[in-house]
């Protein structure tokens, strides 16, 4: 760890009078990229301390300090009553431990886990700019199948803002010189293309303050996590989904895959297949076929492309009560 | 013979140091702060291999704040050259490091920064820069094939190639054959603690605290790598925080924290890192094992063919015997063994926790499972049509085989229905499957002297070397001495983990028990000895005693024992002679496992649900501790099964997945309720505790049952290890 | 060097630290309270489960810097005097450690677990059929046991929580 100065801001408003530095708040992966001198800031703004942290009912809807830890947001109750995939991709993440000190903007901003990406002696574009992708022809069960490019094939390893992203959250930040703007959490995250050290679309100093939760979210939710190990494993592949079924059709109909890609993925494509339809496995295993159309494995992850249509598919089985259109 | 009494052996009792294990005052070497504070050292490691460093620039390093020294080839102290003696064994050889300017392996140490702190040597260790000329390397043994030797030995298995009788023409005439290659991944025994050692010299006497499972090789290989006198050194390792193999000797750490602390004049403490751990303590190896397996009509072998191909580490002479199992398991008229390896520049491979069972008995249950499939023969019901009467290499008797009785038992016990159709079993959407295996291990006793001290007041002190690396070794030594003085546990204090105290064998091999446990009986037997000449000296006829407070209770008195022991106290000591114990009889412990999954039909994720094993380990001598370690070796026969593989991207020669994020062994909730039978038994011919090893014995055919279960579940045979979803999901049905 | 004031096991410690030293280091090193284990340094393990305000965190992954003012117990805290907790008691009943030294980690981990089961809050696995014991094993998922203790880590919490309810 390269040594820093710490400093800590007392208030969102405070912002710009501090001085600049990479901002800290739960730390759970800052600190352990720092140990390994992959993040080597100057300095830390602690963040953890300057409010933000409360969660508020607004009209319908959440608004959710960027401090407020993922064991609290998880354990909310008018997230565990009107967003529960979002209470459930949190509680799936990491551990108790983990989820007492992690913060939902930090979440957002964790980093990918492509082991090149960790090993310094690897080539990794992300890490290192320009050195070259190691994975692509390397150990890449774990990486990308969708949107990935020739410079960066590694994945977000967020489960929360999968379900963030399916439930069409809103990001708030702050910038240094006082700006505030809203990113819907669809957009937060870049894909990677020939700038895969660039995570996500923040501007240097800008600051993630609060996350909303939107006004009637569709009432059927659910978020599934396929993991080798049972708990405290990064998802495989994971799926949130949101919809709503009314006179047998289906409406509003979100789908979010994490685990496939450098951002959530957002299945477009399927979502619109399915909306206003009849659920039913047929059309459910064809709205999926349609999204893995460009969907491309580099050899250990092929698996993926398979896996993840089947999961979203048992997902919305479960949620529409569809019989299984068995073999 | 004599069984030894027993109202305290073979009790649940609780263990000695339970108390300061649950309060954190159970002191592992990280834990040891000395009176002259130790520097902390960090390893920087070798970012390519083989090659030679062409540069290697440690000024920014050595200019970083906080740093003490920078070790390397350049200004390490002298050490005897890497291997010799040539003679010793791999556990007692040099492990010289930072030796000239060669790189052996990725990762290997080519410094040590030492610093004040942990992380101002942590920083610094980022500013070495080094440049490496990288060679040719050999990694894959698999694609390397063509270059695989015999080593000169195995661990654990006497030949290295056996072949009896005509296994072409027995397995020509088969009526039914399994003829498939099996893959095990490479893991790591990756315990809790990772490997650490504080050294520090006072002149040329040299005192090192580290976690270590044979104290006694350690001060060896001290010895022979620093080229000082045995007697010079002090090892000191109260408490091992796991070791699971990878402690047997001593590794990386512990000789850059002598080098330094003599460089620099001070102790040193050098604690690997977790990726440290990935390449600077062994590993096992990967392996590919070729089965050939044939059965007649009635489902009677008649041919087994096994062999095993794996890497071994250049200039470290160590190779597993997964067909050693293979050898004692079924009668069969023809049995061939192979075991090949490719001399590859990786870092060391060594004993992991049942080397050769663990991987041996996976392949091959599960190969036998195949066979009795093809025979259409329930496998429970093949394997006890299989069960020979004598060992099937050998023709020599086993001493005391209690297979058939653990598979009876188990079949009983888990409700075992013999085998269902694959696929045929559906819960919801998952896919449920049961599948079994036999387990075999080695039983062994090892050379062990312990020393006994009673007091006048009534206290017994027992010293030995053995380590405690979680087995129970405190306790049971507790149980053995209480009942073979007589005399109540808490008045027993057990000493271990320090090298003056008497040479046992240490940690390993599931013989610590019976080693450690034999010498410490024969030394209170000495003190019974002892005490009764002295009262028989003062005119009392007995010949049994106890002892009660400060008095030897005699069948008709009690005698202060300050009327026979001196204020010094009475030492005896007691040693272990193996050769007394070796009637020419094949000495193993065994047992049947029994395992049902489920595996999701959407996913192909697999969980499993139950795990029974029944064991026969002959004397139980702590129902608690021994029912704890059979349950930890059944969840590494899961990590083996389901979870654990150490992936190596064979361009490099790096291991990938250098953490536990990514190097997955079992959580809490990857295990079920786990239940364990320990045969009530005896074995007269092992030892004079009765007792047999068990350590080791929960891995084996654990994995292989889980795996059989898998394919009942799913009508899916994966023959490489661990098994994963992927390895599922092109066959399972869409949705 | 930086000034910070954090409480141990009810004792305040004020002290002078390099802005590195991580919440653990400060602990086992800084305040040579030694219980707590370091394991993988990266919060994957569990070993260094402390608990901060009432919460259980890997002490491995914070700064001591963030934790100014907390109120920190660790497993030398556990124990009333000589009482042990109702959970030290349990875990060598049921022999819920073998080479002991993930066991504090387990240990706060668990005594926090307790608070966690008051305080309502939820897992990845609650719901109206879990079984109780499948609650703990979840929850106590943050804390690898290389030994294989987990059955009777599950045991004792349970026998502990069971006599709590």
């Amino acid at each position: 760890m390269k040594p820093f100065d710490y400093h800590r801001l007392a208030s969102e408003e405070a912002l710009g009078k501090m001085e600049a530095g990479r901002y800290l708040a739960g730390g759970t992966n800052l600190i352990d990229l720092m140990k390994h001198q992959i993040e080597t800031p100057d300095a830390l703004v602690d963040v953890t301390r300057a409010g933000m942290d409360t969660i508020t009912e607004t009209d319908g809807g959440l608004m959710v300090g960027s401090q407020v830890t993922n064991t609290d947001l998880a354990s909310h109750p008018a997230v565990r009553r009107d967003y529960p995939v979002l209470s459930s991709a949190l509680l799936s993440g990491a551990t108790q431990q983990l989820r007492n000190k992690a913060t939902t903007g930090g979440n957002f901003l964790q980093r990918t886990r492509c082991q090149y990406f960790y090993d310094t002696t690897r080539a990794c574009n992300k890490r290192a700019p320009g050195s070259g992708c190691d994975a692509l022809e390397g150990l890449n069960r774990y990486h990308a199948i969708l949107g990935a490019s020739e410079h960066c094939i590694a994945v977000h390893p967020s489960d929360m803002a999968v379900a963030m992203a399916a439930l069409d959250a809103v990001v708030h930040t702050r910038k240094r010189d006082g700006e505030t703007r809203a990113i819907p959490a669809t957009e937060l995250h870049r894909l990677p293309g020939d700038r895969p050290d660039i995570d996500h679309v923040l501007e240097d100093g800008e600051l993630i303050t609060s996350v909303e939760l939107p006004v009637r979210p569709p009432r059927l939710q659910a978020y599934r996590k396929v993991r080798d190990r049972a708990s405290y494993a990064f998802a495989v592949v994971s799926a949130a989904v949101a919809l709503d079924v009314d006179d047998g059709r289906m409406r509003n109909v979100r789908i979010a895959l994490g685990g496939v890609a450098h951002k959530p993925w957002r299945a477009s494509r399927a979502e619109e297949m399915l909306e206003g339809q009849q659920p039913s496995a047929e059309l459910f295993d064809r709205a999926m076929d349609a999204e893995m159309a460009e969907a491309k494995g580099q050899g250990h992850n092929d698996f993926k492309i398979r896996l993840a249509p089947r999961t979203v598919v048992a997902v919305l089985r479960d949620l529409t009560e569809v019989t299984e259109n068995d073999e | 013979m004599n069984r030894p009494s027993s109202s305290i052996v073979g009790t649940p009792m609780d263990r000695v140091d339970g108390l300061a294990k649950v309060t954190g005052q159970a002191c592992y070497a990280a834990d040891y702060r000395g009176d002259r504070g130790a520097a902390e050292g960090y390893i920087v490691e070798a970012p390519a291999a083989p090659g030679r460093i062409v540069r290697l620039d440690v000024e920014a390093a050595e200019q970083a704040e906080g740093v003490i020294a920078v070790i390397t080839h350049r200004n390490a102290p002298r050490q005897r050259p890497h291997g010799m003696p040539e003679d010793a064994g791999r556990f007692t050889q040099s492990h010289a490091l930072l030796e000239r300017d060669r790189v052996r392996y990725f990762g290997e140490p080519i410094a040590l920064v030492v610093a004040e702190t942990l992380e101002q040597a942590r920083h610094a260790a980022k500013l070495v820069e080094v440049e490496i000329d990288c060679g040719e390397g050999t990694f894959n043994p698999f694609e390397n094939a063509a270059s695989a030797v015999k080593p000169d030995s195995l661990d654990g298995a006497d030949q290295v190639d056996t072949d009896k009788g005509d296994f072409d023409t027995e397995y020509a005439g088969s009526d039914h054959r399994v003829d498939a290659d099996y893959h095990t991944s490479a893991q790591h025994a990756a315990a809790m603690e990772p490997h650490t050692t504080v050294a520090e010299w006072d002149g040329d006497d040299l005192t090192v605290h580290m976690a270590i499972q044979i104290v006694s090789s350690a001060v060896e290989a001290f010895s022979n790598t620093l080229g000082i006198d045995k007697e010079r050194i002090r090892i000191v390792s109260p408490f091992t925080g796991g070791g699971f193999g990878s402690k047997l000797g001593i590794h990386n750490e512990a000789v850059l924290a002598a080098l330094a602390a003599k460089a620099v004049d001070r102790p040193v403490r050098v604690v690997q890192t977790r990726r440290n751990l990935f390449s600077n303590a062994p590993h096992r190896s990967r392996h590919r094992q070729k089965l050939q397996l044939g059965a007649d009509k009635k489902g009677r072998l008649k041919a087994i063919r096994h062999a095993s191909l794996a890497a071994m580490a250049r200039d470290y002479p160590f190779a597993e015997a997964p067909a050693s199992p293979t050898r004692a398991s079924y009668a069969v008229p023809a049995l061939r063994t192979t075991h090949r390896v490719v001399k590859a520049d990786i870092p060391k491979v060594d004993s992991m926790r049942a080397p050769g069972e663990a991987i041996g008995t996976l392949t091959f249950e599960t190969a036998i499972d195949e066979l009795a499939e093809a025979c259409g023969i329930d496998p429970v019901e093949f394997r006890l049509r299989n069960e020979p009467d004598a060992d099937p290499q050998t023709g020599k008797p086993f001493a005391d085989r209690r297979l058939a009785e653990c598979l009876r038992q188990g079949a009983a016990d888990f409700g075992w229905q013999g085998r269902q159709a694959p696929g045929s079993r559906r819960q919801g959407r998952k896919l449920l499957g049961c599948g079994m295996a036999t387990a075999i291990r080695p039983n062994q006793l090892n050379p062990a002297e312990a020393e006994a001290h009673l007091t006048p007041d009534g206290r017994l002190r027992v010293r030995l070397d053995m380590t405690d690396i979680g087995t129970g070794s405190y306790t049971i030594l507790t149980q053995i001495a209480a009942d073979a003085l007589s005399i109540a546990p808490d008045r027993v204090t057990v000493e271990l983990g320090d090298s003056e105290f008497p040479e046992t064998a240490g940690s390993g091999g599931s013989f610590g028990a019976a080693s450690s446990g034999s010498a410490v009986y024969e030394a209170c037997r000495e003190m019974v000895e002892q005490l009764l000449s002295r009262l028989n000296e003062q005119g009392h006829t007995v010949n049994s005693v106890s002892i009660d407070g400060d008095r030897v209770m005699t069948g008709e008195a009690s005698v202060p024992l300050a009327t026979l022991i001196d204020a010094g106290g009475l030492t005896v000591t007691g040693e272990i002679d193996p050769d007394n114990y070796d009637s020419g009889e094949k000495n193993y412990s065994y047992g049947a496992q029994f395992a049902e999954v489920e595996v999701d039909a959407d996913t192909g994720e697999i969980r499993l649900r139950r795990l029974l094993g029944v064991f026969d380990a002959g004397r139980i001598l702590n129902q608690k501790t021994a029912r704890s370690q059979l349950m930890g070796g059944m969840i590494f026969g899961i990590g083996g099964a389901l979870l654990e593989q150490s992936l190596m991207d064979d361009r490099y020669g790096s291991f990938m997945n250098r953490d536990f994020a990514e190097y997955h062994i079992a959580v809490n909730r990857d295990v079920p309720d786990l239940q364990v039978r320990m045969l009530a038994g005896y074995s007269e011919k092992s030892n004079p505790l009765g007792s047999k090893g068990l350590g080791e014995l929960g891995i084996c055919g654990a994995g292989p049952a889980i795996a059989n279960a898998v394919y009942e579940a799913t009508g899916i045979r994966v023959r490489k290890f661990p098994i994963h979803m992927e390895d599922l999901l092109p066959s399972l049905p869409r949705s | 060097m930086k000034a910070i004031k954090i409480t141990v096991n009810g004792r305040t410690h004020e002290a002078g630290i390099d802005s590195r030293r991580t919440l653990l280091d400060f602990i086992r090193d800084t305040l040579n309270l030694t219980g707590t284990k370091k394991g993988c340094d990266h919060g994957q393990c569990g070993a260094c489960t402390v608990i901060v305000n009432g919460r259980r965190i890997n002490s491995c992954l914070s700064l001591a810097l963030s934790h100014d003012g907390d109120e920190v117990t660790t497993v030398e805290g556990l124990a009333e005097g000589d009482e042990l907790h109702p959970l030290q008691r349990a875990f060598i009943d049921h022999d819920a450690f073998q080479c002991g030294f993930c066991t504090p980690g387990q240990l706060c981990s668990a005594a926090a677990l307790l608070g966690e089961f008051r305080e309502g809050l939820p897992s990845a696995v609650s719901g109206s059929h879990t079984p109780f014991v499948e609650e703990i094993r979840e929850r106590m998922s943050g804390n690898l046991c290389r030994c294989g203790a987990y059955n009777h880590i599950v045991d004792a919490i349970a026998a502990v929580a069971g006599e709590k309810r």
